[in-house]
């Protein structure tokens, strides 16, 4: 499908995921490939016969350090088949549409949204979710750090705030407020508890960084 | 006790006292556990991914239900055709107002009871049709392939337009809800007249729209004729009464359990006809149905803040005196009777001594999603009028805003037939918080400051204060002592993100000197749990505050009976301390709750607490004063908030580290109100929502709210409103703060911003109007 693991692009993880060609490649399944795809220039790349949208096919994920194959329509988000096949409900949806970042999740360890993800795309990509960042039963640096500075409310929006925070913490180990401020933008809150969520990035900046799936 | 000899052949030799119930507790003093800053119970759950919101819930065999809306916002659906939607893979059930039979109404709507999918929709987003199918994809798919036929009517969008002569009607008796509130004292007309000053100003608030991060929903799942939801809400019990009327069903045979919820705000205080859409589909299917709404639906269907038009005029002599107030408000109940303009002149007669007040508001329909609840109903819009006039007339006068303000600070609640406050922390809330913000420096330093370039400088005041956050009856709550030292809490209030539990197991714990963690709790479960109402209002702490103390204490008592006899001594000489009691007279008299034969022999001891009632004659409020520091680009219009302090009486701090969390979650929410969030509606052309998504909706991101935020609570010891001396704060945290915004945008550039969102464009275009004239 899109996201042959030798094929992948070498500039680095900000270009990870979903190409320009991918893109068309996945979201025209079915009509679009078959008419359009070659007046757009841009002919699917060889590899696996083109799915039709609601016809499922088998993928790969490595996940929190496990492989699991599961079968899926390729129009289902990495979200839905976190939550609603197997289960990994650490991951929260809010809007579905790459607004909220609930849902941010760590493919090759930079935060992705994973309800703009396709579950098909994610093949090949280390994904962590909030479960991959405990220890066993222990929490992890950044979820230590969100507990006692009480960064969150609800705590729907939580999981894809550690999730980023994390992500922001293994590029930057020591970001300052406006750093962190920038790299937690992506994140919505609607409780407001924006200022514990700063503290709570300083405060795990501070804490050694060992244990959990990364 | 009564049941039979026989059957009580474990508990011989036992006596099994009955619980009494109280509700004359002395106040506290010094409290060693309550007031700490300390992380949450449930915190653990909530990072670890581990703690279940009701849209996590997955069963054998369940199904995903999904609504078709309206896509208009005035027709009336003539036909709907399902044929082809129930072929398609996947899908199990379709149900439609044609496709009988279903008797089931609308939750909620007392006022207009229609069938669950009235025909006649009256707003975008109305549901008129429902399916669950295998997995939500297919849900989706098969809402796309119903086909409805719409009798398509003329729509009102701009409740501003409702009483025009032409305006279409969206009931057929007019577009008034009901006639105006008014509300009276004393006499406006002499008042004016005294004044040295009379200001009038015109003020709007746009529509807000809740958006919490979890959209609603619930699974349901029958066993034979018992229904069980898991729901995302505020009050299970609401639900519970709010889906069985609706279904016909005794409230017994509904189970809700609301655990964890993401958030609500007010939209999640009462039944959604996704609930008993997912129940009747599970019922039809037989299988557990879970219905999540779609991001957008939250923002068409399921509430908002409704959109208030303000017209106030204020007195005022030279010395500071207001002389009088008058109000003419309007606001957008929305399609249905909802409460538009309600609660917004409370600030207006209440929080500043003023002998002649006039208010008189409006309810409106218009074609638009009913309004709900929106932390702090009404208070807000007020305060966004009523501050930023008080800063116009202190300006006027010549007089410092804050010293206006104090000035001004009644002792009595005027609205209420000057019953006095069990206390009012509103002027220390003022001077402390000036003191601490650093108010008088600011102010002259900006003074002083050379107005080159594009960049201007202002800081703001703003008061509030919320018409309820007392609390009150009824509330049942048990306390459970195991023989082991533990404890188990059981209530059935809900812990929406504010703490609850947390606070509560501080309570137990300072009673009955046990850590707070080793309190376990059971809460927010109609099946399980006692009677709460819902946690909203911002009297969930001093409703189920007392309530826990009073189980508490209860348990107290028995122990200290038990430890009495066994220690030989008299029980008021004795106090529990980390799990064991000691003698308050000889500090060697000692011993483990554990080691008590008494406790030991009995298993478990119950205590029982009911909430007693509000003082009478007395007026429980909180109060806050807000102040802020604003950066405008006078070139763009951009704002930045560079800092805030937070003020706060909202009685005894509880849990310090959750009360922060509310006060900085208030001033964010605010900040939106202020200058980022609008529901915007195609009035013209189609009636439709435009931006009902968080991409065109603007929230508040990390970067527009200061890292700089600072909470100050003023506990004025209040002996008298209830037996833990807590006041609400959720809902005062958000009432100052927009108008604080805009005092100080008016204090950096002279420009008063009267209509929310101040965007850039906005203020941009004030800025060049100021220019010109």
């Amino acid at each position: 499908m899109t996201s042959d693991p030798n094929d992948r692009d070498d500039r680095g993880q900000q270009q990870r995921g979903l190409s320009r060609r991918g893109f068309l490649t996945t979201m025209g399944t079915g009509v679009l490939t078959a008419t359009a795809a070659s007046q757009l220039g841009a002919q699917p790349p060889a590899g696996p016969a083109v799915v039709a949208a609601d016809e499922r096919t088998k993928v790969a994920l490595s996940i929190n350090g496990r492989l699991y194959e599961v079968l899926v329509e390729p129009r289902w988000s990495l979200a839905y088949v976190l939550r609603e096949v197997l289960q990994l409900t650490g991951t929260k949806i809010g809007c579905d549409r790459g607004e909220c970042g609930a849902c941010t999740v760590l493919l090759d360890g930079a935060p992705r949204y994973a309800c703009l993800t396709l579950a098909v795309e994610a093949q090949g990509a280390e994904i962590v979710t909030i479960e991959g960042l405990m220890a066993g039963e222990d929490l992890g640096p950044v979820q230590q750090a969100f507990v006692e500075k009480d960064a969150f409310q609800c705590g729907y929006c939580t999981s894809g705030q550690i999730m980023a925070a994390e992500g922001l913490l293994r590029a930057t180990g020591d970001p300052d407020v406006e750093q962190i401020r920038h790299g937690m933008s992506g994140n919505l809150c609607r409780c407001g508890a924006y200022p514990h969520i700063v503290q709570a990035v300083q405060r795990a900046a501070e804490l050694p960084r060992a244990g959990g799936a990364s | 006790m009564t049941t039979h000899p026989e059957a009580e052949y474990h508990l011989r030799g036992i006596e099994l006292p009955e619980p009494e119930i109280s509700t004359n507790l002395e106040p506290w003093g010094e409290t060693t556990i309550v007031g700490q800053a300390r992380p949450r119970v449930d915190g653990y759950e909530r990072v670890s991914g581990t703690a279940v919101y009701p849209a996590d819930i997955t069963m054998p065999g369940m199904l995903y239900g999904a609504l078709l809306g309206c896509p208009h916002p005035h027709a009336v659906v003539t036909g709907v055709d399902v044929v082809r939607a129930q072929a398609m893979p996947g899908v199990r059930a379709v149900l439609s107002a044609f496709t009988p039979p279903d008797r089931a109404t609308q939750p909620h709507l007392e006022a207009i009871r229609t069938q669950l999918f009235d025909p006649h929709c009256r707003f975008e987003g109305e549901a008129v049709a429902a399916v669950a199918a295998d997995t939500p994809y297919q849900a989706q798919d098969a809402l796309r392939a119903i086909d409805v036929q719409y009798d398509v009517r003329p729509f009102l969008a701009d409740e501003r337009k409702a009483l025009e002569p032409d305006a279409p009607l969206v009931h057929d008796d007019g577009n008034r809800v009901a006639a105006p509130q008014v509300y009276e004292r004393g006499d406006v007309t002499r008042g004016f007249a005294e004044a040295d000053v009379v200001l009038e100003e015109e003020y709007r608030t746009e529509c807000e729209i809740h958006t919490p991060m979890e959209p609603h929903g619930c699974v349901a799942r029958w066993d034979g004729d018992r229904l069980t939801l898991w729901e995302s809400t505020q009050g299970v019990y609401n639900v519970q009464m709010q889906v069985a009327a609706a279904l016909g069903m005794p409230f017994s045979m509904v189970r809700v359990v609301g655990h964890y919820m993401g958030g609500g705000f007010g939209a999640k205080l009462q039944a959604g006809k996704y609930s008993v859409v997912a129940a009747i589909l599970a019922k039809m299917t037989a299988k557990p149905v879970k219905i999540v709404l779609t991001r957008e639906e939250t923002y068409l269907s399921v509430g908002n803040r409704p959109p208030v038009n303000m017209r106030l005029k204020v007195g005022v002599k030279r010395d500071g005196t207001i002389t009088a107030m008058q109000l003419w408000g309007s606001g957008a109940s929305g399609a249905q009777p909802a409460g538009g303009a309600s609660s917004v002149d409370f600030v207006i007669r209440d929080l500043y001594t003023c002998p002649n007040v006039r208010t008189e508001l409006q309810d409106l329909y218009m074609n638009a999603g009913p309004a709900r609840p929106f932390r702090a109903p009404g208070h807000p819009q007020g305060a966004w009028a009523l501050e930023q006039m008080m800063d116009a007339l202190a300006n006027a006068i010549g007089m410092d805003p804050v010293a206006f303000r104090v000035r001004n600070v009644p002792t009595v609640s005027q609205a209420r037939g000057n019953q006095p406050y069990t206390t009012t922390g509103l002027r220390r809330c003022l001077e402390e918080g000036a003191a601490a913000f650093g108010w008088d420096k600011a102010r002259a330093e900006i003074a002083r400051s050379d107005r080159q370039g594009t960049i201007r400088r202002g800081v703001g005041v703003a008061a509030g204060m919320w018409a309820a956050g007392g609390g009150g009856p009824p509330s049942t709550v048990v306390v459970k002592f195991f023989a082991d030292g533990s404890v188990n809490l059981n209530m059935g209030a809900s812990d929406i993100g504010t703490g609850t539990k947390t606070v509560m197991a501080m309570v137990v714990a300072e009673e009955l000197g046990v850590d707070p963690d080793a309190v376990e709790i059971e809460h927010a479960d109609t099946g399980s749990t006692q009677f709460a109402t819902a946690s909203g209002g911002s009297k969930t702490v001093p409703t189920e505050s007392p309530t826990v103390r009073a189980a508490a204490v209860e348990v107290k008592r028995q122990l200290l009976e038990i430890a009495a006899e066994e220690l030989k001594v008299e029980a008021d000489t004795l106090a529990l301390r980390d799990g064991n009691v000691v003698s308050t007279a000889d500090p060697a008299v000692s011993r483990p709750l554990t080691g008590l034969q008494g406790l030991r022999r009995r298993r478990n001891l119950i205590g029982v607490g009911h909430r007693g009632p509000n003082p009478e004659g007395k007026a429980v409020n909180p109060f806050a004063a807000q102040f802020c520091e604003v950066e405008v680009d006078t070139a763009t219009g951009e704002v930045k908030v560079l800092r805030f302090l937070a003020a706060h009486d909202s009685g005894r701090v509880m849990n310090r580290l959750t009360y922060q969390n509310q006060v900085f979650g208030g001033i964010t929410m605010g900040i939106g109100l202020g200058l980022t969030e609008a529901r915007i509606l195609d009035v013209d052309q189609t009636g439709k929502m435009v931006n009902r998504n968080w991409h065109d909706y603007k929230l508040p991101t990390m970067l527009d709210v200061p890292a700089d935020m600072t909470c100050l609570p003023i506990d004025p010891q209040d002996k008298e409103c209830n037996a833990t001396g807590a006041k609400g704060i959720g809902e005062p945290a958000t009432i100052p703060t927009a108008p604080a915004v805009a005092n100080a945008i008016c204090h950096a550039t002279g420009v008063r911003m009267t209509a929310t969102p101040i965007s850039p464009l906005a203020l941009v275009q004030a800025l060049a109007q100021t220019k010109e004239g």
